[in-house]
């Protein structure tokens, strides 16, 4: 106690305040939106449909119709659940910027009180899947079942890096780093874009579960043996050799034989 | 040694240690005599005759570095269950062969960086081994008396890609399964005796138990012991030969001109090794190559998205990608006699590949046979000069990149946003296109620098100083070239076609006929180098010799 008091007066006691201050601020916040998240998440009140179905005409109708019935443009939303609607919306996807073959990922048009009203609306026109919950996203499954799991159903379009590859005319399957937990999970039970739908008959919510965990932990290890060049194999390696390697040797080479022309 | 010396005095004593101790050596294994003849090996110097050293010194790196790995890789098929230190395989059943590639990785003091140290050189060796082709190839260099050389130096390129692929068949992972399953297919796409091969070399159905243990055995054994006696035969050969050169003042086919090798080309040859070293082991420290954790075991149902070969094998995997299964209606595979015969697979994998070896095993006796030159040649031709060969290099070049390329066809569409297809199609259009389009601008490029070269030498350099004249008139000076410069621009050869010629019997028979159509196609388009005549007319104006230059047009036979 008496050390404390002699160090009070330390020209940094202050900056070491200030850093507590703000981390006990930052943490408490972080606890409380996580919370006020998780709850939100899986209620929805009359009146978030209500506002939700307002966003709704103003910005989703164009295409999707009034009513979500679909038009020529864009098919119909009635039963696609909420969880369709926190993807696509959530990760920027929708409204989409233009047509194309494949809806890029983009910044978040919508706030998150937006999203959760408009997946309120989309959820209130008929039964589809539901946000998860977040003792599926914990990332606290099996990572090697996931890992297994995802090899077998998964890397043939996303890369078994989840390093993301090519489909056909235009398509493609994304990167899979940085994308949260909520969204691969909705992704899976609610197959966006040429993605297929992963039903709970076909791989469980453990399996998900375990399936988010080995692509949260694949993501935490990182690179063990250096810059990844993309983790897109032997192609980037190839690329790298040939540019990288051999440009360095050559320029050696130049200076070793320059010296004595 | 003195002819007079006794038993009891030896005619020459050592003032000091170390040199007695030589003394005693060079007595007993004559090292003074083999010291002297190849310290006094003379060696050109230039940058691009160095690549040759690299594919070496990538070799000896790979030795180093493999016989490490040796130690610890395992390549049992048996199944066991992973424990070791890399979380996301935890208790994965996998084969004995992959989990010790990860142990090397994860649990083995240094193993990953050695392990990347060997991939990371295994790229840089074959390709450097092609940049060292294409240099040889385009300078002539393996014209009379290197054709052989240029033979082994082919069967170095194709051992170097079969010690890479068996090598990158080993760790047993998802990536380099899919690669042998590729492999696999090939081979059964061969007709009638295809199946069997396929079951001789995976002791039966794919994949089997035994085929990471054979091809362990051919990747550590029998391709580098290939490899190793094909550089002795190569060394041996450049020995015999001597070392090529650039066209240049005093240098000539019946002389080198450089440094000799003791002392400093085996200090700079010695440091160069350290060099690569370094390099590839910044390579390896800094940047992963084969990330095998990533891929998982292997299984036979998965197959990742952009799954590839590496690079060497890529242009085989590339042609498999562009070929089509049906061309319209008709479907490239065939069914005859109740048999399969899947051309779609063994057009693809085999073919190109096959004509592009063919024609670099055999080209330097094309080109003999259509100059019929039969003089030895120790000058090297600047690729300019020799148009049309140039040209049909790059030709093959181009080719082989399409196909190269084609087999990073799905990262071409994802990294441009662009559609798969549409790289297809323009990749199938560029393989039968491209090699024309290379040839007819390659041959105008080599053409149009001889102009520029003939202009210089004429007329020498531009100086891009304006002077009026008296009478009103505006020059630019240029400036005429010192000798040496001019020489370079001078001092080749450019044949002119040689007309059919009657053999013994007086008849000119159809071969030499074809053989003089080639050899139009091969020389008609040439510029003539200057001649001493031309450069005395060209000078002989003295101070005003640029004023002229309208007046002395530039003759470019055909």
């Amino acid at each position: 106690m008496k050390a404390l008091s002699q160090k009070r007066r330390h020209p940094l006691a202050a900056i070491a305040l200030l850093l507590m201050g703000l981390l006990v601020t930052g943490g408490l916040y972080a606890v409380a939106t996580t919370v006020n998240q998780a709850k939100a998440s899986t209620s929805f009140s009359a009146n978030d449909a209500e506002e939700g179905g307002k966003l709704f005409a103003a910005n989703c109708a164009t295409c999707h119709g009034m009513g979500a019935s679909g038009s020529q443009a864009g098919p119909s939303l009635v039963g696609v659940g909420a969880a369709a609607v926190d993807f696509q919306v959530g990760t920027g996807r929708m409204p989409m910027q233009m047509n194309g073959p494949q809806a890029y990922k983009k910044p978040a048009q919508f706030n998150e009180e937006q999203t959760h009203q408009l997946s309120a609306y989309v959820a209130s026109l008929g039964p589809g899947p539901s946000i998860p919950e977040a003792s599926v996203l914990d990332g606290q499954g099996d990572a090697a079942n996931g890992g297994e799991l995802f090899r077998v159903n998964c890397a043939m379009c996303h890369n078994a890096a989840a390093a993301g590859g090519a489909l056909t005319r235009g398509k493609f399957a994304p990167a899979l780093s940085g994308v949260s937990e909520k969204h691969i999970y909705e992704a899976m039970v609610t197959g966006p874009q040429n993605m297929p739908v992963f039903s709970d008959a076909n791989i469980g919510p453990e399996g998900k579960r375990d399936i988010i965990t080995f692509l949260k932990q694949i993501e935490a290890n990182g690179s063990p043996g250096g810059a990844d060049l993309g983790a897109l194999g032997p192609v980037s390696e190839g690329l790298f050799v040939w540019i990288a390697g051999l440009g360095v040797i050559i320029a050696f080479t130049i200076w070793l034989t320059s010296r004595t022309s | 040694m003195s002819a007079v010396s006794t038993p009891n005095a030896p005619a020459f004593v050592a003032k000091t240690k170390g040199g007695r101790i030589t003394n005693f050596v060079d007595e007993r294994v004559g090292g003074s005599g083999m010291l002297r003849e190849f310290g006094r090996k003379v060696f050109p110097d230039h940058w691009s005759f160095m690549f040759g050293e690299v594919a070496l010194y990538s070799f000896v790196i790979l030795l180093l570095s493999g016989t490490f790995l040796t130690f610890f890789f395992d390549p049992s098929m048996a199944e066991t269950r992973y424990q070791g230190s890399y979380m996301p395989l935890k208790n994965v059943e996998m084969s004995v062969a992959y989990s010790s590639s990860l142990d090397i990785s994860f649990d083995v003091r240094g193993g990953l960086f050695m392990r990347q140290v060997h991939h990371w050189s295994a790229l840089l060796f074959v390709a450097s081994v092609s940049v060292h082709m294409l240099r040889v190839f385009f300078t002539g260099a393996f014209r009379k008396p290197r054709e052989m050389n240029w033979v082994v130096g082919s069967v170095l390129l194709i051992l170097s890609m079969a010690a890479g692929f068996t090598g990158y068949s080993l760790p047993d992972d998802l990536l380099s399964g899919n690669g042998l399953r590729i492999i696999d297919g090939v081979i059964k796409s061969i007709p009638v005796i295809g199946t069997y091969i396929s079951f001789f070399l995976f002791g039966g159905e794919f994949p089997g138990t035994m085929v990471i243990g054979r091809l362990y055995m051919l990747h550590i054994l029998l391709v580098p012991a290939l490899i190793l006696l094909m550089i002795v035969m190569h060394l041996f050969m450049v020995v015999v030969h001597k070392h090529t050169q650039y066209p240049g003042p005093g240098r000539n086919d019946g002389n080198v001109v450089g440094y000799p090798l003791g002392p400093v080309y085996a200090a700079k040859a010695g440091g160069f090794f350290f060099i690569v070293f370094g390099v590839v082991a910044l390579m390896a420290g800094f940047f992963t190559i084969n990330p095998i954790w990533n891929y998982g075991p292997y299984d036979p149902s998965p197959v990742s998205a952009g799954t590839q070969p590496d690079w060497y094998i890529g242009f085989v995997d590339g042609a498999l990608r562009l070929m089509p299964g049906t061309i319209g209606n008709w479907s490239v595979e065939q069914v005859w006699f109740g048999q399969v015969f899947s051309f779609n697979v063994l057009v693809p994998a085999l073919v190109p590949a096959g004509i592009l070896f063919t024609v670099m095993f055999m080209y330097p006796w094309i080109e003999r046979w259509i100059t019929k030159d039969d003089r030895e040649h120790h000058v090297l031709d600047r690729p300019r000069n020799a148009p049309t060969r140039t040209a049909i290099g790059m030709a093959g070049f181009v080719w082989y990149c399409v196909m190269w390329a084609a087999a990073g066809s799905d990262l071409i569409a994802t990294h441009f946003h662009v559609s798969l297809n549409d790289v297809t199609y323009w990749l199938r259009t560029l393989f039968f296109i491209g090699p024309i389009i290379a040839f007819v601008v390659t041959k105008r490029i080599a053409l149009a620098l001889q102009r520029k070269d003939r202009e210089i030498a004429l007329h020498g350099r531009e100086t891009g100083r304006i002077v009026r004249l008296p009478h009103g008139e505006f020059i630019e000076v240029h400036a005429p070239l010192d000798e040496y410069k001019r020489y370079k621009l001078v001092g080749f050869e450019s044949p002119s076609p040689l007309p059919a010629e009657p053999n013994a019997n007086g008849v000119v028979d159809k071969k030499e006929k074809r053989r003089a159509k080639l050899s139009q196609w091969f020389f008609e388009d040439r510029v003539a180098p200057a001649t001493p005549a031309e450069l005395e007319a060209a000078h002989g104006h003295g101070a005003h010799e640029a004023i002229e230059s309208g007046e002395t047009q530039k003759t470019l036979s055909r």
